[in-house]
């Protein structure tokens, strides 16, 4: 059997610029789409039907929007500083889709030229890159928040650096775990190591998941964290200003976040592409695409296709397309936390929380080491999980600590103090 | 009288946590994407209007296309509002009739004096609410508009029948 080789030279520029038109188009696509999603799931959640007028099931919906968009007039504040409020919009939406392009989304892809990665650009910084990047988003927020020269939309671009300088090091920290474990930052790598393990990074790492579920809302300014906007305290927060495709712009950016955070979250701790087994396992080891290692240490060859391409591609989509539905169901499910408690969180909780579970998984690592343990294997796996698991058990006993508000009708049932207190007339 | 004051043992944030209240809350909402939704599809699906629905008004014809209207003056005095414009008129058989009829739907308020007063039963509101227009000045109906309404006229409240049965 012939190796298989990556592509190279002509093959390796047309089909990098076939899957940059493919991957943008996908997310933009996916970008509108989930506008729709969320206008669905929010109707589905609370008895309605949603949008249905446009289209069949209203599909045409998000093409309607974007119309009516494009066609609306733009508006100026008088006193913006008019270059950074234009500015915004772009330095919002530009990182949220450029994040995209380190995430692997399917198995490999053979072809007559060699075979073709499923990912836009296999960089060897990968989630640092993803972390530099979703971090610039916030710069277009706090610009634009600044620029419409408007007190509220100042307080909101005021209050996404302070909630994203808070919650980026929670993310940091619980990414730690993950690096620590892969042995590097490239998205393909953490992939393979989990196909590796035979386990998902949900379950030896699942407080460091926790972790980051929690931060990547914050991230990505969704309820219950969107204080940057919170329309019932600051109109719309950062876009108040902003009208027609600017504020439209706001807008994708917001879901290409969510949806880069999905993918992201997916893709860290669900596996990514890889589908339980090691039937679609591949990885590119000194130049050679290997499924895995034999137990006398020689490297078993992967065999790609396009069905285990289009089937972990399925698998992916599946994946991202729940944590996108998870993103929608809490945004309709719980009410925003007030600014202080959103910081309270940051600060008091998830940092120390991480920081702890670090040194956990570390020193975890550094026994099993110490006893001589395969690293990365399935018996490593599973003593990382039971650790993990009491740690996710502790940090859930110790978040509800009995002291839990438990809903409207225990509270009617809390004691009632009523003080008298004797007016100075003396009556 | 002394000053008494309600003192709720509020939860403190320091000693609070929501996961629970969180995961309730979640599972709640979860329950309902299944349920029977609760929209009613409007242009298609009408709402029944009441049979005593004050809606948008009509002039009752005679046979011979005239208007039964006498300009007898009652609607716009009994009205409230003064959105109705009468001028009367005279034939040279000295029958009254109205030259000027005009309703503003703007100024109304659909009480159903206009209604209630008439001694002819021509003027009437109707069972209808759809009447939406792109400029002001179609919300005055004259004589001819009120003369081509087609839906069917409001049932006055009657007393021995409070409920319409």
């Amino acid at each position: 059997m012939e190796t298989l080789q990556p592509v190279t030279g002509l093959a390796l520029i047309l089909s990098s610029a076939a899957k940059i038109g493919a991957v943008f188009t996908t997310v933009m696509l996916v970008v509108a789409y989930t506008t729709l999603a969320e206008r669905k799931v929010s109707a589905w959640l609370q008895d309605r039907v949603g949008p249905n007028r446009v289209g069949p099931f209203g599909l045409f919906q998000p093409l309607a929007d974007g119309l009516k968009n494009i066609l609306k007039e733009e508006t100026y504040p008088a006193r913006a500083a008019r270059l950074f409020f234009i500015l915004g919009p772009m330095l919002a939406l530009i990182p949220a889709l450029v994040t995209f392009a380190v995430i692997p989304f399917a198995a490999p892809l053979p072809t007559p030229w060699g075979v073709v990665d499923m990912i836009v650009a296999d960089v060897p910084i990968g989630i640092l890159f993803i972390l530099a990047f979703s971090s610039l988003g916030v710069f277009g927020v706090v610009l634009s928040g600044w620029a419409s020269n408007n007190k509220y939309a100042f307080l909101g671009g005021l209050r996404a650096s302070a909630q994203m300088v808070s919650y980026e090091v929670a993310l940091g920290l619980s990414l730690i775990t993950v690096l620590m474990l892969t042995g590097n930052v490239t998205l393909t790598r953490v992939v393979w190591e989990q196909q590796q393990m035979g386990f998902w990074f949900v379950f030896p790492l699942s407080l460091a998941f926790i972790l980051f579920v929690i931060s990547a809302f914050a991230e990505t300014n969704r309820l219950p964290f969107d204080m940057p906007e919170a329309e019932s305290e600051l109109v719309t927060g950062y876009h108040t200003e902003y009208s027609a495709m600017k504020f439209s712009m706001f807008f994708i950016a917001e879901y290409a976040h969510m949806l880069t955070a999905s993918a992201l979250m997916a893709t860290l701790f669900l596996g990514g592409w890889d589908i339980p087994g090691p039937w679609d396992d591949a990885f590119w080891y000194q130049g050679q695409l290997i499924k895995g290692f034999a137990a006398d240490g020689s490297v078993l060859l992967a065999a790609p296709s396009v069905l285990k391409t289009l089937v972990t591609l399925v698998a992916f989509a599946l994946k991202t397309g729940f944590f996108l539905f998870f993103y929608i169901w809490v945004r309709w499910s719980l009410p925003r936390f007030r600014y202080d408690q959103v910081m309270a969180l940051g600060w008091k909780v998830m940092l120390p929380v991480a920081l702890g579970y670090v040194m956990l998984v570390a020193g975890t690592m550094l026994v099993l080491d110490e006893l001589g343990m395969r690293s990365g294997g399935f018996a490593y796996g599973l003593v990382l999980t039971a650790v993990s698991m009491m740690a996710t058990v502790g940090f859930v006993v110790f978040l509800d600590r009995g002291r839990t508000i438990a809903g409207a009708a225990a509270q009617r049932a809390q004691k009632v103090e009523i003080k008298t207190i004797p007016s100075p007339a003396g009556d | 009288m002394a000053i008494s004051v309600k003192v709720l043992d509020r939860p403190h944030p320091e000693t609070t946590s929501y996961l629970r209240a969180s995961l309730k809350g979640m599972a709640l909402t979860f329950r309902h994407i299944a349920r029977r939704k609760v929209t009613q599809q409007y242009p298609e699906d009408q709402t029944d209007l009441s049979p005593r629905w004050r809606g948008t008004h009509r002039m009752e014809v005679h046979a011979d296309g005239r208007p039964k209207c006498v300009a007898c003056g009652l609607c716009p005095t009994g009205g409230p509002a003064n959105c109705i414009r009468l001028v009367g008129g005279e034939d040279d058989q000295g029958n009254r009739y109205p030259v000027v009829y005009e309703i503003d739907e703007f100024r109304c308020i659909f009480c159903g004096m206009c209604q209630e007063v008439c001694p002819v039963e021509a003027i009437h509101v109707g069972r209808h609410f759809e009447n939406a227009e792109y400029t002001r000045d179609r919300f005055v109906y004259d004589l001819d508009r009120l003369m081509e309404q087609e839906h069917p006229a409001t049932l006055l409240w009657d007393p021995s029948d409070p409920r319409s049965e």
